[in-house]
């Protein structure tokens, strides 16, 4: 490879949180050179998940959801509305659908995911919420006595459904799935959410995809893979994520699944070498995390672009310094809690470590009632790696050092 | 010295910064936030993280 220009910009690629934290870090870490931070989306960077809750209810607007900016960050350079489209990992080149191409002294890589679409023709009233615009063109359209249906039982898709229930929606949600949030919970807690969901008063038809999307100039019914078929205004679908890798085709970086990266977030070629300038953060990011083995995985959890991000910054920063500083950031330990918390109507979720790792044997009930509060322990070859509280929250602290500590 | 202000309607008392800053932030035994509104400068790392690992983004920093 070549030498990096030490007079150009460290570029961060994606606005989002993760991009956000990295150029935090850097600069709580000492580098004191520029930063460019490059976005698709023209909001500065705001926090997502209120977008299918809270905020989703009320207003939906930017100031709502905008993360507070930081003094140290006056001097960072915002570059949005602009997508990525090459980057030349020799010669320290990024492309953007502007025309124009820039070099960068390091790249922070934290273009995270984009939601997958159903396969069906664009019509009026089809929907996903990713996007703070996304969020803004739904809302529109759960107006009182709206028929909803939401493709998809993942925290998303319930979440929404709950939403749309509160603001007088009529709700059905289509789900290829035995249960609502199997995959994520198991399915002991996975049915006492159908219960839940079911006594809210949305409608769950299990065990079937979307056949058809009919309407003229607008969704007017869903039909299902059994020949039903839903009346509906709006259809939301939450039916996964796409990796926005497609900008890093034709570099030797291993994107198999999201962008794989080692434990000091630096990415690793398909080769096996880590770049000391190259850092991958958030949703994207495919890296080992030694509180539970070291398997690379992609974590799509809130907490994850924040602790990847503070990661990478300080060791790209050390790597930067060139003071010998280097080597002893990355051996310092990184093994961050996975966390995760969901909403619907009354029912507060909160999660620490890693539940979808565990088969549906090794579920059970630590504390409480599953009908009423719950405390549920996810466990793997008899080692605690998962705690779900459902409503409950202080008596999880206990089980979260367990899995923090190694599960013994 | 540091001083701290919790939006108590935003708040959904899921006690991130308690891991974060232990000494200003703790969840009592109704599972509610209860926090100290002042921090010596020392701890101003600490009560940062705390800041951003809010899942409501509740807290702020009173410069």
């Amino acid at each position: 490879m070549s030498e990096a220009n030490p007079a150009a910009p460290v570029v961060i690629v994606g606005a989002a949180m993760g991009g956000l934290r990295a150029a935090e870090s850097l600069r709580r870490s000492g580098y004191t050179g520029a930063i460019r931070v490059v976005g698709e989306e023209l909001h500065a960077p705001y926090n997502r998940p209120p977008l299918s809750k809270e905020v989703l209810a009320s207003d939906v607007t930017h100031e709502a959801v905008a993360f507070p900016s930081r003094a140290e960050m006056g001097d960072v350079e915002w570059m949005l509305g602009v997508r990525a489209t090459a980057v030349d990992l020799d010669a320290h080149t990024l492309t953007t659908d502007d025309g124009s191409v820039q070099e960068w002294r390091a790249l922070v890589i934290a273009t995270g995911l984009r939601a997958r679409r159903l396969d069906f023709a664009p019509i009026a009233g089809r929907h996903v919420v990713r996007s703070l615009d996304d969020a803004m063109a739904l809302r529109a359209e759960l107006t009182e006595g709206a028929r909803v249906v939401v493709v998809g039982s993942g925290f998303l898709g319930c979440e929404l459904s709950a939403t749309a229930r509160k603001l007088g929606c009529e709700v059905t949600i289509v789900t290829p799935s035995a249960e609502p949030m199997m995959r994520p919970l198991g399915d002991l807690v996975a049915k006492e959410m159908r219960r839940r969901l079911t006594d809210e008063g949305v409608e769950i038809f299990s065990g079937v995809t979307v056949a058809a999307i009919n309407g003229e100039a607008a969704v007017e019914s869903v039909e299902l893979s059994d020949g039903r078929v839903i009346e509906a205004d709006v259809v939301i679908e939450s039916v996964g994520s796409h990796c926005n890798i497609e900008w890093l085709e034709g570099t030797n970086l291993d994107v198999a699944d999201g962008v794989l990266a080692d434990n000091a977030m630096r990415a690793v070629t398909t080769d096996g070498r880590a770049l000391d300038d190259v850092y991958v953060v958030g949703d994207i990011a495919r890296f080992p995390n030694p509180m539970f083995d070291n398997v690379a995985r992609r974590i799509e959890h809130w907490n994850i672009p924040t602790d990847t991000g503070k990661r990478a910054g300080a060791v790209l920063a050390a790597h930067l310094a060139d003071d010998g500083s280097f080597a002893d950031v990355v051996a310092k330990p990184f093994a961050p809690m996975p966390s995760f918390w969901s909403n619907q109507f009354e029912i507060k979720l909160q999660a620490y470590g890693l539940l979808g790792l565990v088969s549906d044997d090794d579920i059970r009930v630590l504390e409480g009632d599953l009908s009423d509060q719950a405390a549920v322990g996810y466990y793997r070859e008899g080692r605690l790696v998962g705690v779900l509280g459902i409503g409950m929250k202080a008596a999880l602290l206990p089980y979260r050092k367990q899995i923090a500590e190694g599960g013994a | 010295m540091i001083k701290i202000e919790v939006d108590m309607n935003q708040c959904q008392h899921y006690g991130q910064c308690v891991f974060e800053a232990p000494d200003n932030f703790k969840l009592n035994d109704d599972d509610k936030l209860e926090y100290v509104a002042e921090a010596p400068d020392s701890e101003r790392d600490n009560i940062e993280a705390a800041v951003d690992v809010c899942p409501m983004q509740a807290i702020r920093i009173v410069e």
